[in-house]
C-alpha cells in the first residue's frame, strides 16, 4: 500500500501547485440545451474538489465529461498535464464511484473489485494482495464472497469506493457519493471518507446537492448553476463571501436586501435600504458607485435579538431595526425566530440556546430590537 | 372477506392446473399407456392393459415398442439427426438473434415499438403458407436460383431444396422470433450504468460484453433457447416440405407409424422418448439458469 500511494502522490509536474486537473471552456451540449457551459477550473493534486448545485445545474454532465461518458462539444480537459480528448475511458486514469453503485450484480464482492486489475492483466498473486488491501481499508475484508445482493447500502456503498480506489487512479469522480444511505450512516461515512482519501492522496471530485456533505467534505467547493461555475472557494468563503445572490441563498439561509449605495468611508460601504428601513454599514466591502443598486445578504445567526436597542447605536438607524416576533420554532442546539419589520418583511434571525431555562425567554408577538456588526452584511456582486 | 380471498386464489390457480391436468396429463397418461400396449386388428388398434383368464385379470405390458426403437437403426439415427438438427438451429437462432435483440434493446424508444413489430410481422401469415414461400424460393428453378443464374454468378442451379441446408433455413426463419423475444425481454432490462463502471474500469467495450452483458443475459439465452430447440426436435412439417427424403426427422417418423403403419403402440413410444430426451436438456439448461439467478 505504501508503494502503492507513494505513486499515486508522486509528482510528476514540475511546479506541485500548478493544476493537476485542469478544465478550459469545457461546453456540453444536448441538442440545444448547454448542460455545461464554458467551464474553466483548476483542480489540485490530493484536493477534495466538491461540486456543488442543484439538478439539471449540470455538474453530473461535467463529472461524466471527466470519466470519459460524455464527449465535449468544445474545451479541453488535461489530467496531469495529459490531454484527455482523445482518450476513452477505458484509458483514463480516472475511476468513478456511481450514485447507484453500479456494482456487478453476478460477481462477488471480491471479483467486483478485482475487476478493474484484472482488466490490466496483473498477476493472479497481485490482484489477490491487492484486493485484500483495499477491503480492509473500507473495513469490508469479511465480505469478499458475498454477492452485492446480500450486503446492506452502507456495506455495498464501501465495496464501491474500494472498487473505484483499488487501480489506484490519479482521479476518484465520486457522483453523490452518500445520497443513497440514512442521514446518521451518512454522518459516518462523510468522515470515513475523509480518513481514507487522507491517508490514499488520491485527488477526489465530488458532485453532491446537499450543502452540508460540500462543506464537510470538501477542501474547496465549485458551485454550479444553469451550467456555469459561479463560485469557487474554501466552503468558508463560499458561506461567509458569496459572490452573487444565487450562491447566498443555495448555501445555508440568509437573508437579502435590495438597496442603493449612499457613499463609503474608512468604516465601510453605507447602503439605504427602503425594505429594511435603515441603513446598512458593511465593512471591508468593495465600494461601489455611489447611487448603485447592490443586494446585500445577512445570515441569520449574524443577527442578533433583544429587548432593548444595541447600546452603542446612539439613536443612528445604522444596522438596527424594530421588529416584532411572529414565529419561533425551538430545534433543542438553536431557535429559529421570524421576525417581522415595518415595511412587513420577515427577517430570519437564529440563536443558539447557550443556558438552560433561559429566565425569561422572547415569547411571540413580543416586540424586539434586531441588530448585527457591521462585518456581517455581505454586498452581492449580483 | 378471507374466505372469499381464498376461494378466489384457489379459483385461479385451479383453472390452469385443471387445463394441464385435462389437456396434458391425461393425454400423456393415456398415451404412455398405449406404448406398452401391443399391436393387433382392431378398434382401438392395440391389446387392452388388462386380459381376463378364467375370471381373474392379468395385467398386460408390452416392452416390444421400446425394445424395436432401440434396437432398429432407421429409429436410432432419426433421433440423433433431430437432436442435431434441434441444436444446430438453435445455435443459429441464437448467433442470428442475440445481435438483433441487441440492437432493438438499444434502439431508440421511438423505433423499438417498430422494430419489435417486424420480428412478430410473420405470424400474420400462416406457418404454412411461409414454409411453402420457401419452396419457391429455393427450387431448382426457384428464385435464388434463377437471380444467381442472372448475375452470372453460377453456370448451373444450385440443389438448394430437399437438403440439410433447407431445414436449416426453414427452422431459423421460422422459430427466431421466438430467439429474439424473451432475449429482447432480458437486454431491455440491463442496467446501462453497469457497462459505464465496466469501462471506467478499464474494460474494452467487447471485454465489457463479455463479462457484464453476457453473464446477466443468460437467463434470456435459456428461454430462448429452449423455445426453439424443443418445438424443433419435434418439427414436421419443415422437413418434410424442406428436407431430404433419405433422413426422416423423430417427428415425421412418429406421423408415418401412426398414420401410415397404423402401429399405435410404436408411434406412442416413439413420442414419449423424444419427451425423455427432451427432459435431459431442459433440466441441464434450467439448473444453469437457477445457478446464474441464485446470484442475484
Amino acid at each position: 500500500m505504501n508503494t502503492a500511494s507513494a505513486r499515486a502522490s508522486a509528482p510528476r509536474s514540475a511546479d506541485p501547485d500548478s493544476a493537476y486537473v485542469s478544465l478550459v471552456d469545457v461546453t456540453k451540449k444536448f441538442g440545444d440545451f448547454t448542460a455545461v457551459d464554458a467551464v474553466s477550473l483548476d483542480i489540485r493534486r490530493g484536493e477534495i474538489f466538491c461540486l456543488l448545485g442543484g439538478s439539471g445545474s449540470g455538474k453530473t454532465t461535467l463529472l461524466r465529461i471527466l470519466a470519459g461518458f460524455e464527449t465535449p462539444s468544445a474545451g479541453t480537459i488535461r489530467i496531469d498535464g495529459a490531454d484527455m480528448s482523445a482518450i476513452p475511458p477505458y484509458e483514463r486514469p480516472v475511476n468513478m464511484m456511481f450514485q447507484s453503485y453500479a456494482l456487478f450484480p453476478h460477481m462477488s464482492v471480491e471479483k467486483n473489485v478485482a475487476f478493474g486489475l484484472e482488466q490490466e492483466g496483473e498477476g493472479r498473486e497481485q490482484i489477490r494482495r491487492k484486493v485484500g488491501e483495499i477491503l480492509e481499508l473500507v473495513r469490508m475484508s469479511g465480505y469478499g464472497a458475498r454477492k452485492p445482493h446480500q450486503l446492506s447500502g452502507g456495506q455495498r456503498q464501501r465495496v464501491a469506493l474500494a472498487r473505484a480506489l483499488v487501480k489506484r487512479p490519479k482521479l476518484l469522480l465520486l457522483d453523490e457519493p452518500l445520497a443513497a444511505l440514512d442521514k446518521k450512516l451518512r454522518e459516518h461515512t462523510q468522515f470515513e471518507l475523509l480518513n481514507i482519501q487522507q491517508r490514499l492522496g488520491v485527488t477526489f471530485i465530488v458532485v453532491t446537492h446537499d450543502q452540508e456533505e460540500a462543506m464537510t467534505l470538501g477542501t474547496r467547493l465549485g458551485v454550479m448553476n444553469h451550467g456555469r461555475i459561479v463560485q469557487v472557494g474554501s466552503p468558508a468563503d463560499i458561506y461567509e463571501s458569496p459572490a452573487t445572490r444565487f450562491v447566498a441563498d443555495f448555501i445555508g439561509s440568509v437573508n437579502m436586501f435590495e438597496g442603493r449605495v449612499r457613499g463609503a468611508d474608512a468604516a465601510g460601504v453605507y447602503i439605504e435600504c427602503d425594505e429594511l428601513g435603515c441603513t446598512l454599514r458593511a465593512e471591508g466591502a468593495a465600494s461601489s458607485a455611489a447611487g448603485a443598486t447592490v443586494w446585500t445578504a445577512i445570515r441569520p445567526e449574524r443577527i442578533n435579538i433583544g429587548r432593548q436597542p444595541p447600546a452603542d447605536t446612539g439613536g443612528t438607524a445604522e444596522n438596527a431595526v424594530r421588529g416584532t416576533v411572529r414565529e419561533i420554532a425551538y430545534m433543542g442546539d438553536m431557535s429559529i425566530y421570524l421576525v417581522q419589520i415595518a415595511s412587513g418583511r420577515m427577517l430570519r434571525v437564529t440563536l443558539p440556546n447557550v443556558t438552560r431555562g433561559a429566565d425569561r425567554p422572547l415569547t411571540r408577538e413580543e416586540s424586539v430590537w434586531l441588530f448585527w456588526h457591521g462585518s456581517s452584511p455581505v454586498v452581492l456582486a449580483e | 372477506m378471507r374466505l372469499s380471498a381464498r376461494a378466489g386464489r384457489r379459483l385461479v390457480a385451479g383453472i390452469p392446473t385443471l387445463w394441464l391436468l385435462v389437456l396434458f396429463l391425461i393425454p400423456f397418461v393415456i398415451v404412455l399407456r398405449i406404448s406398452i400396449a401391443d399391436v393387433r386388428l382392431a378398434i382401438p388398434p392395440y391389446t387392452p392393459l388388462f386380459s381376463w383368464h378364467h375370471g381373474t385379470p392379468h395385467l398386460e405390458l408390452h416392452w416390444d415398442a421400446y425394445q424395436f426403437l432401440l434396437t432398429d437403426a432407421l429409429y436410432v439415427s432419426s433421433y440423433l439427426y433431430s437432436l442435431k438438427v434441434a441444436a444446430v438451429s438453435t445455435l443459429w437462432c441464437l448467433a442470428l438473434g442475440y445481435p438483433m435483440a441487441y440492437a432493438i434493446a438499444r434502439a431508440g424508444a421511438a423505433t423499438r415499438p417498430m422494430l419489435l413489430m417486424l420480428i412478430v410481422l410473420p405470424f400474420w401469415t400462416s406457418f404454412l403458407l411461409r414454409v411453402y414461400a420457401w419452396i419457391g424460393l429455393l427450387n431448382y428453378n426457384g428464385v435464388i436460383n434463377n437471380v444467381l443464374l442472372y448475375l452470372g454468378l453460377i453456370r448451373h442451379p444450385l440443389a438448394l431444396l430437399q437438403t440439410d441446408f433447407a431445414v436449416y433455413i426453414g427452422i431459423v426463419y421460422s422459430y427466431l422470433p421466438f430467439m429474439i423475444l424473451p432475449l429482447y425481454a432480458n437486454l431491455e432490462k440491463h442496467d446501462q450504468t453497469l457497462l459505464e463502471a465496466a469501462a471506467d474500469l478499464g474494460a474494452r467495450p467487447w471485454r465489457a460484453f463479455l463479462a457484464i452483458t453476457l453473464p446477466q443475459s443468460l437467463p434470456g439465452i435459456v428461454a430462448g433457447s429452449l423455445l426453439v430447440f424443443i418445438p424443433a426436435v419435434g418439427e414436421y412439417v419443415i422437413p418434410t416440405l424442406l428436407g431430404r427424403p433419405d433422413q426422416l426427422m423423430i417427428g415425421r417418423v412418429l406421423s408415418d407409424e401412426f398414420f401410415e403403419n397404423r402401429d399405435w403402440p410404436v408411434a406412442s413410444a416413439v413420442a414419449i422418448l423424444i419427451l425423455a430426451l427432451l427432459v435431459v436438456p431442459i433440466l441441464y439448461l434450467q439448473r444453469l439458469e437457477r445457478r446464474e439467478l441464485g446470484a442475484k
